[in-house]
């Protein structure tokens, strides 16, 4: 079922530089093998070379971070929407 | 000062806090709280220039701003503490005196250093209040870490070309850090920095009047602030989102059985070299 994906700035380079994309799956896991495939290398940040969820990246199912819900397991839904945010440092020069 | 008795101002104070002084929430009671109180700056860039500005603005009592950098034509299309006369000059300095102009009845102090494990203890100690305004991974972790081993609060803001992010981290019992929210930095090379990915101008200002809001909401104990939400902006599509954050029972720092409990080398954390805040 497509959900919607909210793409920072830093992986939109990946998929034609939209912000909100569509990818497929019921769980997060497969939603994000979809958007890889749709997108090649838009999870290359984000999945670890063992499968799992980079610890500097996080993803979210709506506002819930999937390290508190069953990670890649966690099951999405249709309209639910999958954010994935990187820790910026930005500030000062 | 006990709970009955009327907040003293200065003729000065009733005058220059009146829309303070007359706003629910706020009030006499209020402003003389933030007259009392102490916030640290840490950056005097993007974030620290409304940050600073706003809080010297509002009557915090004593005004702290941390920095080492020199303020360079580049920094003038948002770090609006500055100006282009102050080109070449250091950061704190230029600081200082543009804050004095806004409010000379406050004390306001700079500090002309770089942030280290070594110095951070000594220089949080004179404040109540941390506002992190900095824009590298390494004394971030540093702020973090110091902030939770002195029970001081933290007001968080970052930002990346078009995106913004902010919360407020309270120490306490089962409260999230930023270690919750990000247990461990990005490799070097991952995430550009603004001098390699280019920022928005006015994006600081609005993260940065967050910011200086939640310090002014921590310090007169008024409202709710972002504890435990982080606030996503995103000023390219007028987007705005929060996210919940969880405690982590894990965390190195602020879980159950920490394993951080002093500070640590932070750019060997970061496995990046030293940089200026």
């Amino acid at each position: 079922m497509p959900v919607t994906v909210k793409l920072p700035t830093i992986l939109r380079k990946f998929a034609d530089d939209q912000a909100r994309v569509t990818a497929e799956g019921a769980t997060l896991g497969e939603v994000l093998k979809d958007l890889e495939s749709r997108y090649p290398g838009v999870t290359k940040n984000v999945l670890a070379d063992g499968g799992g969820l980079h610890r500097f990246i996080n993803v979210y199912v709506n506002d819930e971070d999937v390290r508190y819900l069953g990670s890649l397991e966690t099951a999405v839904a249709d309209r639910d929407v999958v954010s994935i945010l990187p820790a910026v440092a930005g500030g000062a020069p | 000062m006990n709970g009955s008795t009327p907040p003293r101002f200065t003729e000065d104070q009733v005058q220059r806090y009146s829309r303070h002084i007359i706003l629910p929430n706020i009030g006499g009671r209020g402003q003389r709280k933030l007259l009392d109180s102490s916030v640290l700056v840490i950056g005097a860039g993007g974030l620290g220039s409304p940050v600073a500005m706003y809080l010297a603005a509002a009557g915090i009592g004593k005004l702290g701003i941390v920095d080492f950098d020199r303020v360079d034509v580049t920094n003038l299309q948002r770090q609006i503490l500055h100006t282009t006369a102050d080109v070449g000059r250091s950061k704190v300095d230029s600081a200082v005196e543009h804050l004095r102009a806004i409010n000379p009845t406050i004390e306001i102090v700079g500090h002309e250093t770089l942030l280290f494990s070594t110095n951070v203890f000594e220089i949080f100690e004179g404040y109540d209040v941390i506002v992190d305004g900095t824009d590298n991974f390494p004394v971030r972790y540093l702020v973090n870490d110091a902030t939770q081993f002195m029970g001081k609060p933290l007001v968080y803001g970052s930002i990346y070309q078009f995106e913004g992010q902010a919360t407020v981290f309270m120490p306490g019992q089962e409260t999230p850090c930023y270690r919750c929210l990000f247990p461990a930095p990005p490799p070097p090379g991952t995430v550009p920095s603004c001098a390699e990915g280019g920022v928005f101008g006015v994006l600081p200002g609005v993260i940065g009047s967050i910011q200086a809001t939640e310090a002014i909401k921590i310090a007169t104990g008024e409202g709710d602030t972002l504890e435990g939400r982080l606030l996503l902006y995103d000023a390219l599509h007028m987007d705005f989102q929060e996210m919940k954050i969880r405690w982590d029972a894990d965390c190195p720092v602020c879980g159950k059985e920490p394993t951080i409990t002093g500070l640590i080398d932070y750019e060997q954390f970061c496995g990046v070299p030293a940089r200026p805040i």
